[in-house]
């Protein structure tokens, strides 16, 4: 039975174990673009481009831990490999427990059902079954501050209020990993703070998260550990004061 | 549980799970309510803002039953087949399956594509459901087939309802192998589309829907291999056996099956299976990619 060397304090609830994941830059797109390219000795598979390379880290069961970087660095591709999204070209990734993201809450909303059916929708889309969607249903309601208009089509919404119930369904998700994917722009003033108060909460109750986040503000208050990647590759892992400096020196 | 003595030792990797590693076509069992959800979610979106809603799925197949019936029946005069019309309409009811389950299975995964960027779930539950739809929208043909021929003093036969239903199980795979072929297909090439709609026109002359096996048989009597695999096409065998249930006791004499059905069917069982096999092989072959292809 293969092991792996436990890095955190605690049982790592999620191991990143040196990963590499490279994106096609595809030269052919159809079958006639395939077939002619292979006929005249082009490289019809294209190049590569290495989005994270030999990346390794854990984070431990209860453990809150930031991924920061610049646009481009690799850091929402890694969110991806652990929610399972994307798959490694080599090393492993692994998980312990249900994991569910914050992940551009509202893909699985269909414009055309109500708020209540969306709701059923989403949530069974990150892994609720019926009777534990029915027993939060009152929940995600109230939090979405949707009142009345949960019977109205979902089109009918304003981006605030679609918004706002797409987060509720996702954060009212049983789950031991949190996913957290810069989606904390949702939504008014006072309701960014409702999703944060909310999110704390979770992190108190053991909830493992990972974060990506440009808010600093945030990932601050949120976050004991900060792992810091440039291009593709860890530069930093620690105390997330000194992640965040590093990422302010590294700008200059 | 917390202590840094924890920091350097070994944890076994089967405590995890493998993000993005599921057991194909198995899950969609464990993941049967959100199977549920969704193909609810197509239904129930299918003819959202239509005025007639579900009247379209009598309308069209009315509609192409009539213009068949007007051409092939009364102009061309396909008098060998007696019953005609009931010949051709329950031939029709399962291709018209086959084509819908294939299609919709085909463009499932490129049409939830906003899903499949961003959340992890099994993907094969997207043709599934897409099936499923087609057998639900192919329920009203379905009753239609029914009411005329009771109409007409059909008796069912137990034998002819069992074959019947083999048969639709036998269409259902069989689409299902190429739907999940040709949609992990599809992601990374849009001509697949194509390829289908091809498919999609010749599986309504491939099998004996318009006319009588006879007449191929006859027109290709020297080459009894070809009449075989023409038979063995697990289309042929659906559509002949709602021949056999629906059609042949409102008639009193039918050119019945080829001697070689039998074998035919068998036949057509394993390349149904084999579809399912290899749909499944590159439809996971392609999984892997999914999310950055679309």
């Amino acid at each position: 039975m293969p092991q792996i060397e436990v890095l955190t304090q605690t049982t790592p609830s999620i191991v990143v174990d040196r990963v590499t994941k490279r994106f096609l830059k595809r030269n052919s797109h159809s079958f006639k673009e395939a077939f002619v390219g292979w006929l005249r000795g082009r490289r019809v598979r294209a190049d590569t481009f290495t989005a994270l390379e030999d990346l390794t880290f854990q984070v431990g069961e209860g453990e809150s831990v930031a991924v920061l970087g610049f646009n481009g660095s690799g850091k929402s591709t890694s969110l991806k490999l652990v929610s399972g999204v994307l798959e490694p070209d080599e090393g492993i990734v692994l998980t312990r427990g249900r994991v569910a993201g914050l992940i551009e809450v509202g893909a699985g909303f269909h414009p055309d059902l109500t708020g209540r059916e969306n709701v059923f929708l989403n949530a069974a889309i990150l892994g609720m079954d019926k009777k534990e969607t029915e027993a939060r249903f009152d929940d995600i309601v109230e939090f979405s501050e949707i009142g009345e208009f949960i019977d109205q089509e979902v089109k009918h919404y304003s981006s605030g209020m679609f918004m706002r119930l797409a987060f509720s369904v996702a954060i009212h998700v049983d789950l031991d990993i949190l996913l957290v994917d810069e989606v904390l722009s949702v939504g008014d003033a006072p309701f960014r703070e409702k999703c944060r108060t909310r999110i704390k909460q979770l992190a108190e109750t053991g909830v493992t998260m990972l974060v990506v986040s440009h808010d600093m503000k945030m990932v601050e208050e949120l976050c004991e550990r900060g792992i810091v990647i440039n291009r593709g590759r860890k530069v930093f892992d620690g105390p997330v004061k000194d992640a965040i400096q590093v990422l302010r020196d590294g700008h200059r | 549980m917390r202590g840094p003595q924890l920091a350097g030792t070994f944890v076994d990797t089967s405590m995890y799970d493998r993000p993005g590693r599921g057991s194909g076509l198995l899950d969609v069992v464990r993941w049967r309510y959100l199977l549920r959800v969704l193909i609810r979610k197509g239904t129930a979106t299918r003819y959202r803002n239509s005025t007639l809603g579900w009247i379209w799925s009598y309308v069209k197949p009315a509609s192409q039953f009539v213009i068949y019936y007007f051409i092939m029946g009364i102009v061309l005069q396909n008098h060998r087949v007696e019953n005609y019309a009931i010949y051709l309409f329950s031939g029709i009811v399962v291709v018209n399956l086959f084509n819908e389950a294939f299609g919709n299975a085909t463009n499932s995964i490129v049409d939830n594509k906003a899903l499949v960027r961003k959340i992890y779930m099994p993907r094969e539950l997207f043709p599934v459901a897409a099936i499923v739809g087609a057998v639900v929208h192919f329920l009203p043909q379905l009753a239609i087939l029914l009411v005329v021929c009771i109409l007409i003093g059909w008796v069912p036969t137990v034998a002819g309802i069992a074959g019947a239903i083999l048969g639709l199980m036998l269409v259902l795979a069989f689409s299902l192998g190429l739907g999940l072929l040709f949609s992990g297909l599809n992601v990374r090439y849009r001509d697949a589309q194509n390829f289908v709609d091809l498919i999609k026109m010749f599986s309504t002359w491939t099998s004996p829907v318009l006319y009588s096996w006879v007449l191929i048989a006859e027109a290709l009597h020297n080459y009894p291999w070809a009449t075989f695999i023409y038979t063995m096409n697990p289309l042929t065998i659906g559509v002949e056996l709602f021949h056999v249930a629906f059609w042949e006791p409102t008639v009193d004499s039918s050119d019945g099956l080829p001697s070689f059905f039998g074998w035919a069917s068998l036949w057509a069982v394993v390349v149904s299976l084999l579809m399912l096999v290899v749909g499944q092989a590159v439809f996971r072959h392609y999984e892997r990619t999914f999310a950055q292809d679309l």
